[in-house]
């Protein structure tokens, strides 16, 4: 991974979720002084619109979606951007999918329900290791 | 033909969903199974279809006083009727997802169905279902495990 997405002082990110409750939560409750949030998707399709738009840095990236589903989003947004860090956050809780996600190109995965800690936590291991 | 255990994935789930979101534990009372394909159902529910090695639906439903508290309890400040819809769909949909740690990749679910101020609209599949009850502060809820 280029570490030219880490060193910059201020990442863009975007976030996509079907659902707006967990796009708001995640918005909210990231404490990531270095993030700034520039749009929210709610499908894949959306997502790979709202990219080539926005171009962000890191994505938090929901997997259960209509239209177009997260792994495949995954696979158009590296396509796109191979920088780009993605954080898959799921409710599919099974290791296949978790492995699935990486080999097309995420960074990390966490599982919903998830704590703010957790999030935060998420993100911080993200940009750490990349 | 369910599982013991396989019941026991869905009440973890379901405990764990409020233990996290919530921050707040639910009491989950003891499942008992519905013969005439009529598990019943709250003023709001979020379906999930399963498709897979295993077919059927699960489905949470809650009444509109129990989600409102649950979106305040993660610090949501609208609790208008979108939100409320959208939450018992996560919910339904966090718990199913969930249930792959132990069903595995091939139990597949779908994008939630989102049912609301109608009871007469929420149906099973099949005749026989799982129902797990939900307490939780003063408030009743509960997820119906309907597969085949």
């Amino acid at each position: 991974m280029d570490s030219a997405v880490v060193r910059k002082a201020t990442l863009k990110l975007m976030i996509v979720d079907d659902s707006n409750i967990i796009r708001r939560r995640i918005e909210r409750s990231q404490q990531i002084a270095r993030l700034e949030v520039v749009g929210a998707a709610s499908n894949g399709r959306a997502a790979v619109e709202m990219f080539r738009r926005t171009q962000p840095d890191v994505v938090t990236m929901d997997l259960t979606m209509p239209e177009m589903d997260g792994i495949e989003c995954v696979s158009e947004l590296v396509a796109i951007n191979s920088d780009v860090l993605i954080l898959v956050v799921s409710a599919l809780a099974d290791k296949a999918t978790a492995v699935e996600a990486i080999e097309k190109g995420a960074n990390g995965f966490l599982c919903k329900p998830f704590t703010d800690r957790q999030l935060n936590d998420a993100l911080e291991e993200l940009l750490s290791e990349a | 033909m369910f599982k013991e255990a396989e019941i026991r994935t869905f009440i973890e789930g379901t405990t764990n969903y409020f233990e996290t979101s919530a921050q707040q534990s639910a009491t989950v009372g003891s499942p008992y199974l519905v013969t005439d394909g009529k598990p019943g159902a709250y003023e709001y529910t979020g379906v999930i279809g399963i498709t897979g090695a295993r077919k059927g639906i699960v489905y949470f439903t809650a009444p509109r006083g129990m989600l409102t508290v649950l979106l305040m309890r993660m610090q949501e400040t609208d609790t208008s009727d979108e939100n409320i819809k959208d939450l018992v769909g996560e919910v339904a949909n966090t718990i199913s997802g969930n249930a792959r740690r132990d069903f595995g990749k091939n139990f597949n679910i779908s994008v939630p169905v989102i049912i609301a101020h109608d009871l007469e609209k929420v149906k099973t599949p099949y005749a026989r279902s799982f129902v797990i009850p939900i307490n939780w502060r003063t408030h009743s809820a509960k997820l119906v495990v309907c597969l085949e």
